[in-house]
């Protein structure tokens, strides 16, 4: 969050560097759920590395887990067995507050429905994340402007999400995603909803950002096309990572 | 302002006919509560203006059994007494009957000074003094009727039979906002002596003593010297202080009193039930919003200030408008039930209850939608249907 704090920075030159840890490391991790009386197991001693900078796309069939495991690495749920450290923390030692703090300073999230506040303009939606850093308003508005730049619609910024197209909408929450410089970015398939013109300028700014930024990204899709914008391919099913292939 | 605060105004407007409909039933909540304790207040302002300098003796049989004139020159005796005036219920009719306000026939020296609540010029008080035909009323009472000094009120006894006119000579104004300005002041003298003249079985008699003493620390130990001055006679006196005997006049009407209160409470209870219905509403429908800015890194902190801060603005603003509402709606009920409740005003601490009830509101009813927005995970909240 180092840069956060700099607004005259450029916001992609930040976090450029990679480093030979892994950025996500789980080991032994399960997870199950109860449903209708019955235990449900999703994940299944699953281990995994992730170095930092890299760009994973993490397909499967419906209920392979895939979701459950970037909840599990984005901090939002937490594993029933094994370990999930992220960035070098193991999140099972964080209680709900740290967590918090933790998902504000380290993960930028994208998803399918793009989740934006439709009583907020653009430029206060991708606002919203600086809130929880020390930044003055003036400093995160200015922020929030160069990221909405950076990714395309700084001719949108006043415009509500009802006023903007899928694509559009899409576009300002990766802004939000990235505004406030996380280590790591999920993207639960951020292009289940737009068309495949939305889709590929999504995909092109996914990968801009892990090339330009280094910015980690692990992202769930069932498209093989979308797969294709991704380094590495990681494949489930019923809990347990079945293949691994280069993007 | 801040984009929190924004948010939280724009979350309040976001759906304006239910937010206006839910302030609209705090509004109608405050004014119906506020109206109600106000009314309770009304049946009190006798008991409230009471002195703890006065004391009422009257007839040990019932109030509608008189004393004779002669306990007054007993009582005055009695030490610690400064003073004693006399009142009787004259009851008389004005025009039809259908506008009622009381009558009291008084001895004017000794019971208006006792009442320095009630303020008259020296001008009206020399006049009425001078003229046993003279009547004083209250500024309320003669701005009722439109009348002016010199106007003849006519009254139709009904107690004391036959016709009766008196001339207005003064108009009394309250020192204090629960005196009662809707009464009517008579001489005493005048309607015994015409009660002599016709033999009259009431004669002589006289409704109730009103005692002035010096400390009011005593006032138990001269109340019981003054009924222990007539034990056994033929007129036993029950002397109590101003205050206590207003209130046995308002036992006979506590039943009703108890329902008002009770009312007031409910009035309040179902636009409670109503908020948190709105609310549990409103949270379920942006639940995955809620869900985002946790995943986003806002704490509980973060969504209890913009739910409470959503429910607690709604509820203040249309509870500080019922309170402002509440001023002239209640001066209208004021003239409408004067006949009864002379003194129907609001207090501050009635706007202060209705104040803190609408607040009151807004906390309780965010309990839950609270409960439900940090309890739900953020991953469940998260999955939607469409």
């Amino acid at each position: 969050m180092s840069g956060a704090a700099e607004p005259e920075t450029p916001v992609l030159a930040v976090n450029a560097g990679k480093s030979a840890a892994p950025m996500v490391r789980l080991a032994a991790v399960s997870k199950s759920y109860w449903r209708g009386g019955e235990q449900l197991t999703v994940l299944n001693n699953l281990s995994l590395e992730v170095a930092a900078g890299d760009f994973i796309a993490l397909m499967g069939p419906s209920g392979s887990g895939k979701s459950t495991l970037l909840n599990l690495v984005a901090g939002i749920d937490r594993a029933d067995t094994g370990q999930v450290e992220v960035a070098g923390v193991d999140l099972a030692t964080l209680d709900e507050g740290a967590l918090a703090d933790w998902r504000a300073a380290n993960v930028g999230f994208i998803f399918q429905f793009y989740n934006l506040l439709p009583v907020l303009s653009a430029l206060e939606n991708v606002e919203l994340p600086l809130l929880l850093t020390r930044l003055h308003a003036d400093a995160r508005r200015m922020r929030a402007r160069q990221v909405l730049g950076l990714v395309g619609l700084a001719d949108r910024l006043d415009h509500r999400p009802g006023e903007l197209s899928g694509g559009q909408q899409q576009r300002v929450a990766i802004a939000r995603a990235v505004v406030a410089d996380p280590r790591l970015i999920v993207a639960d398939e951020p292009t289940g909803d737009l068309d495949r013109a939305a889709g590929a300028e999504v995909l092109a700014l996914l990968g801009r950002l892990n090339e330009g930024l280094g910015t980690t990204i692990l992202m769930v899709t069932h498209d093989q096309h979308a797969a294709r914008a991704a380094r590495r391919v990681l494949t489930l099913d019923k809990g347990v990572l079945v293949d691994s292939a280069g993007g | 302002m801040g984009l929190l605060a924004r948010l939280l105004l724009r979350n309040l407007l976001r759906h304006r006919l239910r937010t206006l409909l839910t302030g609209l039933g705090i509004v109608i909540a405050v004014l119906a509560f506020g109206l109600l304790r106000s009314l309770v207040d009304a049946f009190h302002a006798g008991a409230d203006a009471a002195s703890a300098t006065r004391l009422i003796t009257r007839n040990a049989v019932s109030l509608t059994v008189g004393l004779p004139i002669a306990h007054r020159d007993r009582i005055r005796q009695i030490p610690g007494v400064t003073r004693v005036g006399m009142a009787r219920w004259f009851g008389g009719v004005y025009v039809d009957g259908r506008r009622f306000f009381p009558q009291f026939a008084i001895d004017p020296a000794n019971y208006l000074s006792l009442y320095p609540e009630f303020e008259l010029s020296a001008a009206h008080y020399a006049a009425f003094l001078r003229d046993r035909n003279c009547a004083i009323v209250g500024r309320q009472l003669a701005a009722r009727f439109g009348w002016s000094l010199g106007d003849t009120i006519p009254l139709k006894g009904t107690f004391y039979p036959g016709e009766w006119r008196f001339r207005l000579c003064g108009v009394f104004r309250g020192a204090t906002p629960v005196a009662d300005e809707g009464q009517m002041f008579l001489h005493f003298s005048l309607l015994n002596e015409r009660l002599r003249q016709e033999n009259h079985p009431r004669k002589d008699q006289v409704g109730v003593y009103v005692v002035g003493i010096e400390d009011a620390s005593r006032v138990a130990s001269i109340a019981m010297l003054i009924d222990s001055q007539f034990r056994n006679s033929r007129a036993e006196t029950l002397t109590e202080t101003e205050r206590a005997f207003h209130l046995s006049f308002l036992e006979m009407a506590s039943i009703i009193m108890l329902v008002i209160e009770g009312v007031s409470w409910v009035v309040l209870l179902v636009v409670l039930i109503v908020m948190a219905n709105a609310l549990a509403m409103t949270v379920r429908e942006r639940r995955s919003e809620y869900a985002t800015l946790k995943a986003l890194g806002f704490g509980p902190r973060h969504l209890v200030a913009l739910i409470a801060g959503e429910s607690l603005l709604l509820a203040t603003t249309a509870g500080a408008l019922g309170c402002v509402l509440l001023l002239p709606v209640a001066a209208r009920v004021g003239l409408a039930v004067q006949d009864f409740l002379p003194v129907l005003t609001v207090h501050p601490q009635t706007l202060l209850q209705g104040m803190l009830a609408a607040v009151g509101v807004g906390c309780i009813a965010v309990v839950w939608p609270i409960w439900y927005v940090l309890r739900v995970p953020v991953t469940a909240a998260l999955r939607r249907s469409d």
